[in-house]
């Protein structure tokens, strides 16, 4: 006597994208902390130092967080309208702010009232920036200048007018205690040198340059202004060295992984981009609720800080090792070792009997009512709320096997209007899935065929059928146009083919590949 | 065209071992069943066959245990005769002529010397249940004359008649009509039943069983219900009580011997056992494989045995546990999976049960295994459509087997699945690796791998209706799987056949009349080949010395042959003329040669549907020209009618009957592997013996002791002179005997055993030579009296075994 076989359920192949290295460390963040703002969060910048505070500029204020607290540790709001780009200095004291009144503010982090205001600007000041000797600002205006600060006097030192547009981003170099770079709306980026009184480096970006960046060695510049992200070789005299396009909106903000070898960019389109530094491919992306204009990450990668456009503050910190591993290895405790090895480690004595105990097949509850031949029963367990909707594979499975049996119409039949209307939901969900499509079309005929009198009766029912019919015909016109699409590729591809000895083989090769690649659209027809 | 007279058709195994039910011995350790032309005993423990009672010359159509000896078996034929055999050795007793021909036995009347045959009668359509006195004589071969007819017009079916309580009646059904027949009174009853009640229940009879202590008939139905009459000897009171669980037609019923039980069967495959009375209670023993045709069960009802529709028989403990299977080659209507060859196993596998492979060892004669293709539950109910295996290759090392299975339902999509299954060493049967739902679009009309054998990868070509063939390679990340690598057509042609050359350089491909030849390294097409009219049915490469060749087979008998060094077609020939008059015909060719090597017409009824060559196991070696394609490989076909079938030479033939023969006559040894073992050992042993003797003609031919001997170990102990008698005559022959014996007898024991297998081995050798050498030798003694009189006693005995002995 042969076992029953149990129902095969088919394993899919997953879509989407591939598992690789940079998915499973990106996607190593815990659920993230959202804090609502006053105002679109503009900047946020890590304090260099331990415990690596951030601070957090929106509207009028700017917040400074903790690296795991969900509120404030500090905030400065003596600001008289909206305040940017709030930046610690190299050792984490102080905090440098512009603000849409012109003046800039120097703060002590731990003090609230501003040390010094620096004021000669006549628009709003949009960057600021310690230079590398800690004893100077550099500070980015709407009124076309970039100006150098001294700080222990708050003296203006020097003015750069040579932007002819809003200067809204700059950085300064960490190794030479002279040089700053500026970008700006002039679709400009300058180099300037303190010691001279005009920039020495000046690179076209095609677009408003919204931000930038600087390499650790600082041969590099990453520039980001309209869709276009752009690297430019500061050492070969500002040559353009690749020019990314993968926003399809403007990209706001740029930053660099810990190791250097990742960059990130956040962009209008709600998107982050991760690109890999060597190849400068997408290796991943990470998707948000609004528009993105500011972004950073945590020395060592810790979290990563986003703010939106609609005030929203998302921070995602990195699972701890033990986190990583409990949700990939075990979500729930099973029972200890002890119960498993119970009873299966005793010896027989000499003058035991033994009486051998045949092992139980373990069944699904499906399969234990198709066994039994209970058609119905086991299509209800196989339609219940879990199963349906999270392993809808298995509830196919039994349906194909239900039609295999020649008892698929038993089954279907002799339903409620709740068994009905819970039917006709699975349908909806999943019939214009590919992979599920061949097997459900043909219960959905039996289902119309079974309950064509019942129409009209109950007004649930009704609305699904429906909405069943809208997504058919949906699915109609989508095929329609893809078939157009695949003719379309057809003839380019025949003729951007070279001719070769035997033309026919070659052509129908490519005509196969090209529906190879179709095939899965058109099993849903 | 020459027709070979020393090769000649055989039917080669696997016959059918359902077509009658089948007999248990009364101590439940032999299984007797009707298998094509002979009877087979099987072990109900072992599963193994012990013997074939070989005799009949037509189909045999029953087998009956004699009521008065329970070591004899009766059994009947086609060819219209009886015979009494016993089974224990497999010796033919007696014979009985007929006239007519038989169709079965009914159960034996238990008191009468009768037997009840159920015959032809004269009237071509009609059976009639006939009885025939057994004439009480000595002879071997008996006429029976006193044939009288009981019941004219029953059923074909023997399950349909049968014999009541103490034989005091007959129970036959035919059609919707129940007729119980009466000896005593001469009177039969006749009990009839609706065409079919209103559900649409059809109430035909399929078969009757009578309770064997009181007065009940059982009769199954085709809707599937089992009624129980009672009262039966009245014409109008009669009653009847309905049981129903099946739901398609009973096809065979028993009651056990003590009347506890009734068991029930049909094409649910389930074995259902009834409490008689209590017919509420029911055991059930599912899943038995395929629908069952005949339930038997031991005289002492410890046994239960149900023959299946998949030519099985499985024997059953009475707790309801199958405890033996005994399987047989499985035969479906066609074979859709060509005849192959397991390069491993050297096992011809087909598709035998639905979603299965079978192995069948045909040295052996039996089913090896059973590999699940389609992996489902199998629903047993008629007119339901199932997974079908349709193809399956085989890699050249068998380390790959894949299969095709597909599903076609009316109105649904075609359902395919392409499975590859690797071959596991440990477990020494093959394991699913790969599935591919849907490869194609449409059906696969053929597949091969890649044969070469040095590749680095390993290859498998489909092709398909849909216009494509593709090319699958195995991929070795991790953990090897099979994808799909290159997706091939030529002008949108159907793809019919594919086929790989021996090394693995050139793939060919034909597209109804054109084979497009291809390079699987590059995906390049090489060449076109065409031989208009008539698309290519079938491709092959040839191999070793004539692997320059690419044979084909047209729709229009036309047998092509390319010369792929010159691109040139070589030969053809036609074959329209002979297949004209001749529908079976088998014909053998060499690649290089336009004439056929061999050809044999009519070799069978119907069409010769599917062949292989299967390689032998040792090579057979013919000096013979003719018969010469037969050496190394013998060629198997499959008619129409599901017949194996194969060549066979003369000299085979011979070397076969005197092995059957030799194995008869010591049929005192044990047929144990061992002794196979060792048997072969000693034939070769026997040659070279045989040489030696012709070589050393003047030498005495060696007495043969072997009788001698085994009287000696087989006669009791207190018959025989007493051991230091014999020790000493045996010392003394030794004694006088020439040296060289005396150095002989310091030979290793194993030697001795040789030799003694050697006397045994040819005990039809002449003696009275030796004997009177060995007489003229002990005369020469000087003896007491009493030692005289004893040695002639001992004399009586037949002593050769001493000069056996002293020779060796």
């Amino acid at each position: 006597m042969a076992s029953f076989k149990p129902t095969k359920i088919q394993v899919y192949p997953k879509l989407g994208e591939k598992v690789t290295q940079d998915t499973l460390y990106w996607k190593n963040y815990k659920a993230p902390v959202q804090i609502k703002e006053f105002g679109a969060v503009t900047n946020i910048d890590f304090s260099p130092v331990a415990p690596h505070n951030f601070a957090v500029t929106a509207f009028t204020r700017i917040h400074i967080y903790g690296p795991f607290s969900q509120e404030p540790v500090k905030s400065f709001t003596r600001f008289k309208d909206t305040a940017y780009c709030g930046r610690f200095r190299s050792d984490g004291q102080l905090l440098a702010a512009g603000c849409e009144d012109s003046v800039v503010r120097l703060f002590d982090v731990s003090g609230k009232v501003a040390l010094r205001m620096f004021k000669g600007h006549t628009k709003a000041v949009h960057v600021t920036d310690f230079t590398s000797d800690r004893y100077q600002i550099v500070t980015g205006s709407d009124d076309y200048t970039c100006r150098l600060w001294d700080i222990p006097n708050a003296t203006e030192l020097s003015t750069y007018q040579e932007h002819t547009d809003y200067i809204r981003c700059g950085v300064t170099s960490k190794l030479n205690r002279d040089l700053f770079i500026t970008g700006s709306y002039d679709h400009t980026l300058k180099v300037f040198d303190a010691r001279v009184d005009k920039s020495v480096m000046t690179m076209d970006h095609g677009q408003p340059v919204e931000s930038l960046l600087l390499y650790p060695s600082e041969g590099l510049l990453v520039s980001a202004g309209g869709r276009y992200v752009k690297v430019w070789d500061l050492l070969k005299g500002g040559q353009p060295l690749v020019s990314l396009k993968n926003h399809h909106k403007t990209v706001t903000c740029l930053s660099l992984s810990s190791n250097g070898q990742r960059l990130l960019s956040g962009s209008l389109d709600r998107h982050v981009k991760v690109y890999n530094t060597t190849n400068y491919k997408v290796v991943h992306n990470f998707d948000y609720a609004a528009s993105i204009l500011s972004l950073a990450l945590a020395p060592d990668d810790e979290s990563i800080v986003v703010g939106m456009t609609n005030g929203i503050l998302s921070m995602k910190h990195r699972k701890s090792p033990e986190e990583a591993k409990e949700t990939s290895g075990q979500p729930r405790r099973r029972p200890s070792y002890r119960v498993f090895v119970k009873g299966k480690n005793y010896v027989p004595k000499q003058d035991d009997y033994l009486v051998s105990k045949p092992v139980k097949q373990h069944l699904a509850k499906y399969d234990k009512q198709l066994k039994k031949f209970n058609v119905s029963k086991a299509l209800d367990t196989a339609l219940e709320s879990w199963t349906r909707l999270r392993k809808p594979e298995i509830t196919v499975a039994v349906v194909k096997e239900l039609d295999r049996r020649g008892t698929l119409k038993n089954a279907l039949a002799g339903r409620d209007e709740q068994g009905l209307s819970q039917l006709l939901n699975f349908l909806i969900g999943n019939l214009v899935d590919p992979r599920f499509a061949p097997v459900l079309v043909t219960a959905a005929e039996m289902i119309l065929d079974i309950y064509q009198t019942v129409i009209g009766q109950s007004p649930v029912v009704d609305r699904q059928l429906l909405r069943l019919q809208e997504l058919l015909e949906k699915e109609i016109d989508y095929q329609r146009d893809l078939l157009e699409v695949l003719g379309m590729l057809d003839t380019l591809f025949a003729s951007s083919l070279p001719k070769k000895e035997v033309p026919c083989s070659a052509i129908s090769r490519s005509n196969g590949m090209a529906q190879e690649e179709a095939r899965p659209q058109l099993q849903a027809t | 065209m020459v027709e070979h007279g020393d090769i000649r058709v055989v039917h080669r195994g696997g016959s059918k071992i359902n077509f009658r039910e089948p007999v248990i011995t009364n101590d439940s350790s032999f299984l007797l069943c009707a298998s094509g032309e002979c009877v087979k005993v099987f072990s109900t423990s072992t599963e193994e066959c012990i013997h074939d009672l070989r005799g009949h010359t037509d189909l045999v159509t029953g087998v009956l245990l004699k009521p008065s000896n329970h070591l004899q078996v009766y059994s009947c034929s086609a060819d219209g005769t009886v015979r009494l055999w016993d089974f224990t050795d497999g010796i033919l007793i007696k014979v009985q002529l007929d006239s007519c021909i038989v169709f079965a036995f009914t159960v034996p009347h238990p008191t009468l010397s009768v037997m009840h045959l159920l015959t032809k009668g004269k009237d071509e359509k009609l059976f009639q249940l006939v009885a025939v006195h057994l004439p009480q004589s000595g002879d071997q071969l008996v006429e029976a004359r006193e044939l009288s007819a009981v019941l004219s017009d029953v059923s074909s079916n023997p399950a349909a008649i049968t014999i009541g309580r103490g034989g005091e009646y007959f129970a036959s059904a035919k059609g919707l009509q129940l007729e119980v027949y009466f000896f005593r009174k001469q009177k039969s009853y006749r009990f009839s039943l609706k065409e079919g009640n209103k559900k649409g229940g059809r109430n035909t009879f399929t078969c009757v069983a009578c309770h064997p202590k009181d007065d009940c008939i059982a009769t199954g139905h085709e809707d599937g219900k089992i009624r129980l009459w009672r009262n039966f000897n009245h014409k109008k009171e009669y009653t009847y009580t309905t049981l129903h669980w099946h739901h398609s037609a009973v096809s065979s019923l028993r009651f056990t011997p003590e009347g506890t039980n009734l068991l029930s069967g049909g094409v649910e495959s389930v074995l259902v056992q009834w409490r008689y009375n209590q017919e509420s209670q029911r055991d059930f023993l599912p899943r038995l494989g395929a629908a069952i045709t005949h339930i038997t069960i031991s005289p002492d009802g410890a046994l239960f045995c149900t023959s299946h529709s998949d030519n099985k028989i499985t024997i059953i403990q009475s707790c309801v546990k199958v405890s033996a299977v005994i399987q047989g080659l499985v035969k479906g209507e066609s074979v859709r999976t060509d005849l192959m060859v397991d390069p491993r196993s050297k096992a011809m596998v087909l598709n035998g049960k639905p979603g299965h492979l079978q192995f069948y060892s045909l040295q052996r004669d039996k089913l090896l295994y059973n590999l699940d293709i389609v992996q489902q539950e199998y629903i047993h109910e008629s007119g339901l459509q199932q997974f079908e295996v349709v193809k399956a290759a085989f890699d050249a090392s068998g380390n790959w087997l894949a299969t095709v299975e597909e599903r076609k339902q009316k109105a649904a999509e075609l359902e395919l699945n392409l499975k590859l299954w690797e071959f596991d060493e440990q477990t020494q049967s093959f394991v699913l690796n790969t599935t591919i739902s849907a490869p194609h679009e449409a059906q696969i009309t053929a597949m091969c791998f890649c044969h070469a054998a040095d590749s680095q990868t390993t290859m498998l070509v489909s092709t398909s209706k849909d216009g494509h063939f593709k090319a699958w390679q195995l991929a070795t990340p991790a953990r090897p799987s099979w994808s799909c690598d290159f997706v091939g057509a030529y002008h949108g042609l159907v793809p019919k056949c594919c086929c790989f050359s021996a090394d693995g350089s050139l793939l060919a491909v034909s597209f109804q009349e054109v084979v497009t030849v291809w390079s699987p390294s590059s995906w390049e097409l090489l060449t076109t080949l065409s031989q208009p009219p008539g698309a290519i049915r079938d491709l092959c490469f040839g191999r070793l010395s004539c692997s320059k060749y690419l044979l084909g087979t047209t729709a229009s008998n036309l047998l092509c042959c390319w010369n792929l060094l010159t691109c040139s077609c070589k030969t053809n020939c036609i074959l329209e003329h002979l297949h004209g008059h001749q529908p079976a015909a088998v014909f053998v060719f060499k690649p290089s040669e336009p004439r056929p090597l061999f050809s044999h017409k009519a070799v069978c009824s119907g069409k010769v549907t599917r062949a292989v060559f299967a390689p032998r196991e040792d090579m057979l070696e013919s000096c013979e020209e003719s018969s010469q394609w037969l050496n190394c490989s013998q060629l198997y076909f499959l008619t129409q009618y599901m017949d194996l079938m194969t060549f066979i030479t003369k000299a085979e033939e011979d070397r076969l009957m005197a092995s059957s023969k030799q194995l008869v006559i010591d049929d005192s040894v044990a047929m144990t592997p061992f002794y196979l073992l060792l048997g072969k050992h000693r034939q070769q042993q026997q040659e070279n013996q045989d040489t030696l003797s012709t070589l050393s003609a003047e030498r005495t031919p060696l007495p043969q002791g072997s009788v001698a001997i085994k009287e000696l170990l087989q006669t009791p102990a207190h018959v025989l002179p007493s051991t230091s008698f014999l020790c000493s005559m045996f010392v003394q022959s030794l004694l006088i005997s020439e040296s060289k014996h005396a150095e002989e007898e310091m030979e290793s024991e194993k030697e001795e055993e040789d030799s003694e297998g050697e006397m045994e081995s040819s005990t039809s050798r002449p003696r009275e030579a030796s004997l009177a050498g060995h007489a003229t030798e002990t005369a020469a003694l000087a003896l007491t009296k009493a030692q005289a009189r004893e040695l002639r006693r001992v004399k009586k005995l037949d002593h050769s075994w001493l000069s056996g002995l002293l020779d060796s």
